[in-house]
């Protein structure tokens, strides 16, 4: 049983109709009561970070989702939701995030080294570069197009997280992962063949079910 | 580096495709998920529903029709067509549409961009314009309802504000080139690119394969939107693909 973490700031819609794609039980639960017991969890998220930041903490979310990850549960953070995993964020000042990821979230800067500016978001089919093929998550997937669409970017200068990147101007951690806590800046839901394939081994490979 | 994306738009009425589609090989040609699934399969990048309901019936259907889209397909989609306030925006995005298209409603009442930008993200708005050349003016002018209202707004400026309010992407229609199948509007579409710094996607126009080609290198447009081309099946996405790919596109 997966457990969708539901805080008020999800496209929970597309997600939950992608699991029942695959035929992975799931449910969704506003209060860590109703998604004690699962088997892996994902934290879906779209929206501002500091917002969502404070929905978590409203919603008694933030030391549930660490203390399962800490235990070792799986759990798969999608677009804001990956954000939201690593130290901090300046989206709308600094604001603390889960601190579960090294690095912090800055906004794409709009001009590349050499001063010519560049478009945000960044928003379309880009193709990954994948670092770290025999991780359980990236089983089958291959440098293939996922759909992007975030004008906020992971940047940590630890690379042994980073299983698959994109290029942007600057290097985008496109999925990370330490151990039984995953993450990809796109939706996977949303991204076609690769996107599906992740769910479907974060589902049916990391979570035992 | 991102790939050139390809859109076909569905013009959607009361649940129904509409503009006479030519598709053979599905069960139900007017079904909006039928045809979707078919562009998604021959490589679609994104699709575009518009709404031309006419009723409450029509737009409460629309609902119905874009949770059978992201219950299916797993290609991000916009949803444009009546949507006027903060409510409709969140009832959209939240049974599945990625994106929703704005655009009389914008000009109207522009403050609705902002809105939609604070509570879900500038990615998740997307400005529709229509624009018309006009020789006094000297410029290309806005045109709401359908193209039947003229506004006082020039195209690039209104394109501006509608970014500096939080726009995602601008969808860019030419009035002039819509339907003619001659190419699409390379100096309009030149004259927004020009000012806004987030995605133009590039529409009205497009009759050929060599069109895309050129709207992506001489303008270097984000995305191309067509309509009738796809639905009579003059070409399709993959015929405009491979195309592209064989003269050094990026496409997915």
């Amino acid at each position: 049983m997966i457990g969708i973490i539901d805080y008020g700031m999800g496209n929970l819609f597309s997600v939950s109709k992608a699991l029942e794609r695959i035929d992975v039980p799931y449910k969704m639960g506003e209060r860590p009561d109703e998604l004690e017991g699962c088997d892996g969890y994902i934290l879906p998220g779209v929206g501002a970070f500091p917002d969502a930041m404070k929905a978590l903490e409203e919603h008694g979310f933030i030391s549930f989702i660490k203390e399962k990850v800490a235990s070792g549960v799986p759990l798969y953070g999608i677009c804001l939701g990956m954000q939201l995993l690593f130290e901090s964020s300046e989206e709308g000042g600094d604001t603390k995030g889960l601190g579960l990821f090294p690095g912090k979230i800055e906004k794409f800067p709009g001009v590349d080294e050499n001063g010519k500016p560049y478009k945000v978001p960044h928003m379309g089919w880009n193709k990954l570069n994948v670092h770290q093929p025999d991780q359980e998550l990236m089983h089958n997937v291959g440098d293939e197009y996922v759909y992007f669409v975030h004008s906020f970017v992971a940047r940590t200068d630890e690379e042994s997280i980073l299983y698959a990147t994109a290029d942007y101007h600057v290097e985008v951690p496109a999925i990370v992962g330490k151990e039984n806590l995953v993450a990809s800046q796109f939706h996977p839901e949303k991204s076609g063949r690769a996107g599906m394939q992740l769910l479907e081994n974060f589902c049916k490979v990391m979570v035992k079910q | 580096m991102l790939s050139k994306r390809i859109i076909p738009c569905l013009d959607v009425k009361e649940g129904r495709v509409v503009k006479g589609i030519q598709f053979v090989d599905i069960r139900d040609a007017g079904d909006p998920v039928e045809l979707a699934k078919v562009y998604d399969e021959q490589g679609a990048d994104e699709l575009v529903f518009l709404d031309i309901s006419a009723s409450h019936e029509g737009k409460k259907t629309m609902i119905d029709v874009v949770r059978q889209v992201a219950s299916e397909l797993a290609i991000p989609f916009t949803v444009g067509g009546g949507i006027r306030t903060l409510e409709d925006i969140k009832e959209t995005l939240r049974n599945g549409a990625d994106k929703v298209s704005l655009n009389s409603s914008a000009v109207q009442r522009p403050e609705l961009i902002t809105e939609g930008a604070d509570y879900f993200g500038s990615q998740c708005i997307v400005v529709a314009i229509d624009a018309r050349y006009d020789e006094e003016l000297g410029t290309w002018r806005v045109y709401t309802h359908g193209g039947r209202t003229p506004t006082e707004w020039k195209v690039a400026d209104w394109a501006k504000e509608a970014v500096r309010l939080g726009a995602g992407e601008i969808l860019l229609t030419s009035m002039n080139q819509d339907g003619e199948k001659t190419g699409f509007d390379l100096p309009l579409l030149k004259a927004v690119q020009e000012v806004v710094t987030v995605p133009v996607i590039a529409s009205g126009g497009a009759g050929s394969s060599e069109h895309f080609y050129d709207v992506f290198t001489e303008v270097d447009a984000d995305a191309a939107l067509a309509a009738s081309i796809f639905h009579y099946k003059e070409t399709s996405v993959q015929n405009v693909k491979a195309y592209l790919k064989e003269k050094g596109v990026v496409v997915r």
